[in-house]
């Protein structure tokens, strides 16, 4: 569904990502993980149109979106949570989910909020607070619910862990589980390895802007050197 | 017990009636001579102020960046207007709304060349770059002596601008600007305020937004320009120098940012204050000063924060509190 080509990324004369290629199938949850500063978040970015591949091809459903503008990809069935939740602080968590449906024609926004208020119940709950007083937790569902709206065919989660406690971070990756089972396909950006390598089924180690292995979730999670980086001995 | 709400098109009833009985009212008291000269230079003054500041909120308040040229936007519009009028090309009424269009037009296209370019930056830069544009506007028209007559004055321009025509002007921008921001689009622009990246990731096209705000906000600036025009009759480039940006600015910031109803108050009182202090004399700048400071200390969010009047929730509060009221009252005789 997704296959990236030897994507070459620069800030100024600095290389953030060199010779990077993979795919995500349909269907499939796939996991990029690495340190700080691996190059996960620039390769996110660069698929969603916000920075540019110097070099290679991105396709989406077999079109090339190398050159496509970021609003217009959303537009292809592609949703990103960024990195950092970012909701609309100011807005209610209703009115962020309109937001979500904005690229959307037609009357299909109430039948998608009910499916996403169904998902995450606490949203529900909270349907005119402002989304400024949520609470870490609840703004990840939120720009999680947001995304959905769109009712995307690939979704791209950017350390969707980030800052949470770890009931939560549970609940979260629980919650991506249950979105793949209904059928998104899902590109997951994490550095909280072992969580995501737990709900993938494939993953891509980085290290300093290049992958350096890739293999089944669970292999990795067995893997020597994946095990010593990044699921702590 | 159910909420009393009114349907819409009462809503639209109520606003459109109370517009009228305003304008008619107001047109009476302008024709029968209670006020004087003064008084009513100021409320002319103050209709075309509260086109600029709304048509400025629109940008900073709404979309969330910081111009510093809105004066050269209203310079373009005010020449464009004047020149046409100055033509007459067309007759009668005609030629007063061919005129504004012409005006808001004109500042409109400025808006798009200025603000492709200058909306890439954000902040600071932002408004240091429309700092620069605005004074190029003015210099361009300083020197384009064989139509602008430069420093010399651009004169015997029609003065069209009567009270009527000012306020359905002020009516029409506020009326535009409040329906773009209930639309779609409103909610596009507002998003881009709170979050670029996540209005990005929701599919807005940000860049698209950003000039479009820009365009609309200089066009009423345009308009607004020309209704200068035709108020004084007299047109010369200093006139819309970069104290005139920032005195749009302050009325904005001082009614509250993103609040229509807060940048119509500040622009009637920032107008017609240095009138009201005229015995003051040399106070008044202080005072007017002093204000600003106080108002800064003790509301930041500026006079009216984010807040906007809706008649028809007030007729909607009364209503349900009266209800309410009865209910209660009935609850106690029948015990």
């Amino acid at each position: 569904m997704l296959k990236v080509t030897n994507m070459n990324v620069y800030y100024g004369n600095i290389y953030a990502v060199k010779d990077v290629s993979f795919h995500v199938d349909e269907g499939e949850v796939v996991t990029l993980i690495g340190a700080n500063g691996a190059g996960k978040s620039t390769i996110l970015k660069t698929i969603s149109g916000l920075l540019r591949s110097k070099t290679g091809s991105i396709s989406f459903a077999g079109e090339e979106i190398g050159n496509v503008a970021s609003h217009a990809i959303v537009k292809r069935g592609m949703a990103q949570v960024p990195e950092g939740r970012r909701v609309f602080l100011q807005m209610s968590v209703q009115e962020n989910l309109e937001m979500g449906h904005y690229t959307q024609q037609g009357a299909t926004m109430t039948e998608r909020m009910e499916g996403v208020y169904e998902r995450f119940p606490r949203l529900l709950e909270r349907r005119k607070q402002v989304a400024g007083t949520l609470s870490g937790g609840e703004q990840q569902m939120l720009a999680m619910g947001r995304a959905l709206m769109s009712r995307p065919r690939l979704l791209m989660l950017d350390e969707p862990s980030m800052g949470l406690a770890p009931l939560l971070v549970e609940q979260i990756f629980e919650i991506i589980g249950e979105l793949n089972r209904a059928g998104t396909t899902i590109l997951l950006v994490e550095q909280n390895a072992n969580m995501a390598l737990k709900v993938a089924n494939r993953g891509y180690v980085l290290e300093t802007g290049r992958i350096i292995t890739t293999d089944s979730a669970s292999a990795l999670l067995e893997d020597d050197t994946v095990r010593k980086a990044y699921l702590g001995g | 017990m159910k909420r009393f709400t009114l349907s819409m098109p009462v809503r639209y009833i109520i606003n459109t009636v109370l517009i009228i009985t305003l304008l008619l009212v107001g047109n009476q008291i302008m024709g029968s001579g209670i006020l004087g000269r003064a008084q009513t230079a100021i409320i002319i003054q103050v209709g075309f102020f509260i086109i600029l500041a709304v048509s400025l909120n629109m940008v900073t308040g709404y979309l969330g960046q910081l111009p510093l040229g809105h004066a050269g936007f209203m310079a373009v519009g005010a020449y464009a207007g004047a020149l046409f009028w100055r033509a007459a090309v067309l007759p009668g009424m005609a030629s007063v709304v061919g005129g504004l269009i012409v005006a808001g037009v004109a500042a409109a296209i400025t808006g798009v060349i200025i603000g492709i370019p200058a909306l890439r930056l954000r902040g600071d830069y932002l408004a240091i770059i429309t700092l620069g544009f605005g004074e190029i506007i003015r210099v361009v028209l300083n020197n384009l002596d064989t139509i602008t007559y430069g420093a010399r004055g651009l004169r015997n321009i029609p003065r069209y601008s009567s009270f009527m025509l000012v306020y359905i002007c002020v009516i029409v921008a506020c009326g535009a600007i409040h329906m773009i921001m209930k639309s779609r689009h409103g909610r596009a622009i507002l998003s881009i305020r709170e979050n670029e990246i996540a209005a990005e990731s929701c599919g807005i096209n940000t860049t698209y937004y950003k000039v479009l705000t820009f365009a609309v906000s200089a066009f009423f600036a345009g308009v607004a320009g020309a209704l200068f025009a035709g108020n004084i009759g007299i047109l010369v480039p200093a006139n819309f120098d970069f104290m005139t940006s920032i005195n749009i600015l302050m009325i904005v910031v001082l009614g509250g940012l993103g609040s229509m109803m807060g940048s119509v108050i500040a622009a009637s009182v920032l107008t017609s204050l240095p009138l009201v202090l005229q015995p003051l004399n040399e106070y008044r700048m202080i005072i007017f000063s002093l204000m600003l400071i106080v108002v800064m200390i003790f509301k930041p969010s500026g006079l009216m924060g984010n807040y906007d009047f809706s008649m028809s929730r007030i007729i909607e509060k009364v209503v349900n509190r009266l209800r309410t009221g009865k209910t209660a009252g009935k609850l106690k005789s029948g015990k």
